[in-house]
């Protein structure tokens, strides 16, 4: 009886375990397989008998300049952007579990709605505002602050800028939620007790609410590494790459190698993607282990 | 009296907190509102820095329909949506499941396997992916869209912890009834997890819906593009009709607008759903 019960069981986790052997981990060996291979999509050949060299692809990528570019990109919007919005988010949500606080739904439903579009929506609102006859500078004009229209996108700092507040304006509030879900087991009357032993605001957001958020903080941070990391429909759509390269992320310049226009190089591809994949297993291994030694 | 007073001490004391949450949500709301007035001026007006609704909504609305096959899309995108969503909450319930209810050893290891594909980036998925789906003939089809995501690591990690507080005493009293294994999953549990479901779903149409990469690669037909590709196309332009633009981002933006206000718990729920 016993044995068939658990017969069924694995029954029941069969098809969805299959399908993600099928459709992430086969893939994936299929991906390394692939970037040890080289020519156009359509007739490939082992990169150790053209090259001689069976990692040519990956040396390739190291001495190719604008996948370094996109390298250094990714990494640039990963710096300044991911502390930022957590700790935008870390703040909202302590500010946001205050029960004195009046209008807390409203303010809760304000700031999280950015999540609610599509991310090739908001790129392409953020594009439209920040367009050289765009709202930004009409609004900058017109209080005086600039003498001409700024080509926001057309420059490679502000064109950056534009990106990562795009980013910490679209994510804010979907971290904010896991925030607030983290706080709300914590009796609010803590931060009375320690506003009466004299503590302020900056005192109680480092001393209880970052120490009770902490495995909900290594979480988000190793999701927002993820998805930085991937970065893509931004890249496309809010400044596709521009200008010349200096904002493109990694998955847009192989998502160009292999879909793009020009030769389908599905190895060369294959490899950066490989790389991409190495350094999102790196950093959650790095984030995981930072956060379990502080304990 | 003293109460009183002592809770205006206290609003006074949150002032800055207002204000701070002011700002916040009006930089988090103008975008949106901003393009909901775009979508009704002129691209003309758009530039010229109007903050206000206009009268050109139906003539946006005429050249959008003549510049696109916008209900194509619309419908591409709640179908392809519609199936994923199905087909993932099906799958994905029954494997947590299985995972949380028939619990032995040997499948918590496979299940720190599966984990481990939350770690796989798309990007590095979506050749392989796009080479299996050309030789299955499944491009420019709804099978094409779905089949990668309908089992995902976390919908699986959401229904397994969601069934943590399951009562497992009523599946033996159905058992003793006489239901089947099977039996149990659609007629008691299914419906016991009614929440889980709700949030489940919320989720994953939202991100079917906004999904962006992996459809370019797999729809490269104009006939089968869903929203986001629809929209993004419009804007490749070399001379860009904002007016006509924001009207298509806010026919793409529609339906999960609307979906946020109506099911905003389940949403939050779907997002941090795995998270307990």
């Amino acid at each position: 009886m016993e044995k068939k019960r658990n017969a069924w069981g694995w029954a029941f986790l069969a098809i969805a375990s299959i399908l993600i052997m099928i459709f992430s981990f086969y893939p994936m060996v299929a991906a390394f397989i692939t970037s040890l291979k080289t020519g156009s999509s359509a007739n490939m050949v082992w990169a150790s008998e053209k090259f001689g060299n069976a990692f040519y692809n990956y040396t390739r990528m190291f001495k190719d300049k604008t996948f370094m570019t996109t390298l250094k990109n990714t990494f640039f919007y990963l710096i300044v952007q991911v502390p930022i919005m957590l700790v935008l988010a870390i703040l909202l949500a302590q500010l946001l579990n205050n029960p004195n606080l009046k209008f807390r739904g409203l303010f809760r439903t304000c700031i999280f709605l950015p999540c609610a579009i599509s991310l090739v929506s908001y790129a392409l609102i953020f594009r439209s505002l920040f367009a050289t006859q765009g709202l930004i500078n009409s609004i900058l004009m017109g209080l005086g602050l600039i003498k001409e229209n700024i080509n926001w996108l057309g420059q490679t700092g502000t064109a950056r800028g534009v990106i990562i507040f795009a980013l910490i304006w679209r994510w804010t509030g979907y971290n904010m939620v896991f925030y607030l879900a983290g706080l709300q087991n914590l009796d609010y009357s803590v931060y009375e007790a320690a506003h009466i032993d004299g503590a302020n605001g900056w005192d109680t957001f480092w001393q209880i609410t970052v120490p009770q958020l902490k495995p909900v903080i290594i979480m988000t941070f190793i999701m927002s590494i993820n998805g930085t990391l991937q970065l893509f429909d931004e890249s496309v759509n809010l400044t596709n790459g521009g200008p010349a390269g200096t904002t493109m992320t990694m998955s847009h310049y192989i998502y160009n190698n292999a879909f793009g226009t020009g030769v389908a190089n599905f190895g060369y591809s294959s490899a950066m993607s490989f790389l991409v994949f190495i350094l999102v297993a790196i950093l959650a291994v790095i984030n995981l282990k930072v956060g379990d030694s502080r304990d | 009296m003293t109460e009183k007073r002592n809770h205006s001490a206290i609003q006074r004391r949150l002032i800055p907190s207002y204000i701070f949450l002011i700002i916040c949500a009006l930089i988090s709301v103008f975008p949106l509102f901003w393009m909901l007035t775009a979508a009704t001026n002129t691209t003309l007006e758009v530039a010229q820095g109007k903050l206000w609704f206009g009268t050109n909504a139906i003539t946006n609305f005429k050249n959008l329909l003549a510049s696109a096959d916008l209900w194509r899309s619309m419908w591409n995108s709640f179908f392809y949506a519609a199936v994923q969503t199905v087909l993932c909450l099906l799958i994905c319930s029954l494997a947590g499941f299985g995972f949380e209810l028939y619990h032995t050893k040997g499948k918590d290891i496979l299940f720190g396997i599966l984990l481990l594909a939350m770690m796989i980036p798309g990007v590095a998925t979506m050749i392989p992916l796009f080479t299996m789906m050309s030789r299955m003939k499944l491009l420019n089809t709804a099978w094409g869209f779905a089949l990668p995501a309908i089992a995902t690591p976390f919908m699986i990690m959401m229904f397994r912890q969601n069934s943590r507080n399951f009562p497992v005493e009523i599946m033996n009293a159905a058992r003793i009834d006489g239901l089947s294994e099977t039996g149990i999953f659609f007629k008691i549990y299914m419906p016991v997890m009614k929440s889980t479901y709700a949030a489940a779903a919320v989720i994953t149409f939202m991100n079917s819906w906004n999904a962006y990469l992996w459809p370019r690669v797999v729809l490269n037909k104009s006939n089968a593009q869903t929203m986001p590709i629809l929209i993004a196309n419009l804007a490749n332009g070399y001379t860009i009709d904002y007016g006509m633009l924001m009207m298509a981002v806010l026919f793409c933006s529609l339906p999960t607008i609307i979906i946020f206000f109506i099911l905003q718990k389940q949403f939050a729920e779907g997002i941090t759903g795995a998270v307990k």
